[in-house]
């Protein structure tokens, strides 16, 4: 009773608690309401296809789906020895269909990627199946050629059954899965996956390092400079960041190429000799220089903004309190911008480790990264499954990246221009 | 910066390090711009300096590549540059729209999760462009949108918001909400309220947004890559043929085309963070 009389009621008579909490609600979906448009869009357009993609790399229900009768035949098979009469007659009952169908070429890419050597045969075997008779199957597509007959492939085949597979991903670490289903290496000199992956991470770790050393002094000068020099020189910066990828990649095509600028310059002053022009591009070196020049803005502009904020009196104090100008700067000065270096280092480095653009055009063999592999394997092999799964092992990389970022950081204070 | 009277030597040497490492990393960043510009006039076909331009003679220099980027037959600019400015216009407005009201949402105190939503919405600019374009592509081609002007457009879209929504949140954050009220308090509905007190004075936030988005979309490269067909086909797109098969002094041409617009797009952006600055100050 003596609670109801303290409750205080709006002039509607509802309590005040209940009417804040409706209106609160009210704003909170008003909020929603507004995000929401974009948030659908993103989703429709961008996240779910990403989800798209994971069943993509993980999906293997097309060749399940092509030989539908071998694999029911298959169930009883143990895998040792050659498979009996019912195999066989499935498999020639499927391939007959897939060869009416058109879709037998398929089937051949497929399981070639499985084990080498499946693309001629298979094509044999559809010139003599015109002229297979009824019954005895097995003996048939034995004689058509040597390797029908040998246990190995159609293991291959059976590994094939299951409708998920992580095989691709095994694929990217250079790894597979061998006959008796255990992980193994691949065999030395194939194992290029791994080398890119390496190679990925160490440009990337060492575009950021450079990009740190260049792009600390140039901050400090444009943060302690006077307004109206420092504005002349964030032009320096900023058009860089305006300007074209491919213009600026193209700068550098001239500038590195064996006649060009920097190395007429190097013989010039007599590093190297006319007669041997060091090759600068199209190898790792081109990577280096022309993704350091490229993402140099993006270590600046944070490292400015934190920068900008330091009061130079700090360093004052420091150097009056008996520091030397090195001891103040090291004690006092850059611990202030840590906040900004972690900002810096994890933008270029989640930036640098997806690059695509440049290491394609100067990176030739030797300095090209995953996402070239991603790109190749899109548009050449047409493996998208293969694509995928390497696309999402580069993503799951730097989400955690932009996680690290986002609990240092804050996504809400990236900064632009 | 000129040094105290009593700074000690090996300070003064230092500083003057300090100031020669800076100039070259300056020099790093902006002098590889340049070198384009004296040789898309090159009078012959090589991509180096001739003797004739060291020596400055006037025969050394000429139009033909500017020539040949705008009558050249067979030329594939002309379209790429329609393309381009469609794709990029449509793209921007997209984005703007989408971008500031969602930034409106979310700059809302009210506004639940605000953290997970606003990674969702920052995450395009993040993710690796090549799986970006791998994922759209895998999108538009079960929609039915590969190789059409929309399917572009929408994934610039998706590419080009992230931008605005930074920016506008950035601006909103200086925002004085009790002008708002203000206004709904003297009988505005929302929707005008927007139009006539919010927009104007968010108004430089929204268009640098918008200058982001446009450049991102018209500098776009590797999404398009994906998407596109032969008459989709962009500046971008013509310069990454070009640069791959043969590097021309043609391509050079565009590439000062293209320096010369950015750096209108530049002294527009600044001009307008100054401007925002400005209103931003007043209102404090």
């Amino acid at each position: 009773m003596s609670s109801e009389t303290k409750q205080i009621l709006t002039t509607d008579g509802i309590p005040l608690e209940v009417s804040l909490k409706k209106a609160e609600k009210k704003n909170k979906i008003k909020a929603f309401l507004l995000v929401a448009p974009l948030l659908l869009f993103l989703i429709i357009t961008y996240i779910f296809p990403i989800g798209e993609m994971l069943f993509r790399s993980v999906d293997d229900r097309m060749v399940t789906n092509m030989l539908p009768k071998t694999f029911k035949a298959m169930e009883k098979w143990d895998g040792k020895e050659l498979p009996p009469e019912e195999v066989f007659e499935a498999f020639y009952l499927d391939y007959k269909f897939l060869v009416e169908e058109k879709t037998f070429g398929k089937l051949a890419t497929q399981l070639n990627y499985e084990k080498n050597g499946f693309k001629s045969i298979l094509k044999k075997l559809q010139r003599k199946m015109k002229k297979f008779e009824q019954g005895n199957y097995k003996e048939q597509i034995m004689n058509v050629h040597k390797r029908w007959a040998n246990v190995e492939y159609w293991r291959a085949i059976k590994r094939r059954a299951p409708d998920i597979t992580y095989s691709k991903y095994l694929k990217a670490m250079d790894m597979y899965e061998n006959e008796d289903g255990k992980i193994s290496q691949v065999s030395e000199d194939r194992r290029v996956h791994r080398i890119l992956w390496l190679r990925t991470l160490e440009i990337a770790f060492f575009v950021t390092i450079l990009c740190f050393l260049m792009a600390y002094p140039i901050a400090h000068l444009l943060a302690t400079l006077p307004m109206k020099y420092s504005n002349l020189l964030m032009i320096c910066v900023l058009l860089p960041f305006w300007t074209s990828l491919l213009v600026r990649t193209a700068s550098w095509m001239i500038l590195l190429q064996q006649q060009g600028i920097v190395n007429d310059f190097f013989v010039w002053i007599g590093l190297v000799g006319e007669e041997n022009r060091p090759e600068m591009m199209y190898n790792k070196t081109g990577t280096y220089v022309a993704m350091t020049q490229i993402l140099l803005p993006f270590m600046v502009l944070p490292l400015y903004s934190v920068m900008k904020t330091i009061s130079p009196s700090l360093m004052r104090a420091g150097k009056s309190l008996g520091g030397t100008p090195f001891v103040a700067f090291w004690k006092v000065y850059f611990p202030l911008t840590i906040p900004g270096i972690g900002a810096g280092c994890l933008l270029v480095f989640i930036l640098a480790i997806g690059y695509y653009i440049t290491p394609a055009l100067v990176g030739g063999a030797s300095g090209t990264l995953i996402s070239n592999q991603i790109a190749f394997h899109m548009k050449s092999t047409l493996d998208w499954s293969f694509a995928s799964a390497m696309g999402l092992m580069l993503l799951t990389g730097v989400l955690v990246i932009y996680w690290i970022y986002n609990k240092l950081v804050g996504v809400d204070n990236i900064k632009l221009g | 910066m000129a040094l105290p009277k009593y700074t000690e030597t090996r300070y003064r040497i230092w500083h003057y390090f300090y100031l020669f490492i800076c100039t070259c990393v300056f020099f790093f960043l902006i002098a590889p711009l340049f070198v384009i510009f004296p040789l898309s006039f090159n009078a012959e076909e090589f991509l180096v300096f001739s003797d004739g331009m060291k020596r400055l003679d006037p025969d050394a220099f000429s139009l033909r590549w500017y020539k040949d980027m705008i009558y050249g037959t067979k030329n594939p600019w002309g379209l790429a540059t329609k393309n381009s400015f469609i794709i990029a216009t449509f793209a921007t407005i997209g984005s703007v729209i989408l971008g500031t009201v969602a930034a409106l949402g979310l700059s809302s105190r009210h506004m639940p999760y605000k953290g997970i939503i606003m990674a969702t919405l920052i995450s395009p600019m993040i993710v690796p462009l090549i799986i970006s374009g791998v994922a759209i592509f895998f999108f538009m081609a079960k929609a039915g949108l590969a190789a059409t002007h929309t399917g572009i457009i929408l994934a610039h879209i998706v590419l080009g918001t992230p931008f605005v929504v930074i920016t506008v949140t950035a601006t909103l954050s200086g925002f004085d909400h009790s002008v708002t009220r203000a206004a709904s308090s003297l009988g505005s509905d929302p929707v005008n309220t927007f139009m006539k007190i919010t927009l104007p004075l968010i108004l430089p936030g929204v268009i640098s947004g918008g200058l982001f988005a446009f450049v991102t979309s018209f500098d776009e490269v590797v999404v398009v890559l994906f998407l596109a067909g032969l008459e989709n086909t962009t500046i971008p797109i013509q310069m990454w043929t070009g640069l791959r098969e043969q590097l021309s002094p043609t391509i050079l041409a565009v590439a000062t085309c293209l320096i010369v617009l950015s750096t209108l797009i530049l002294v527009t952006a600044e001009l307008l963070r100054r401007r925002s600055e400005r209103i931003r100050g007043i209102n404090r």
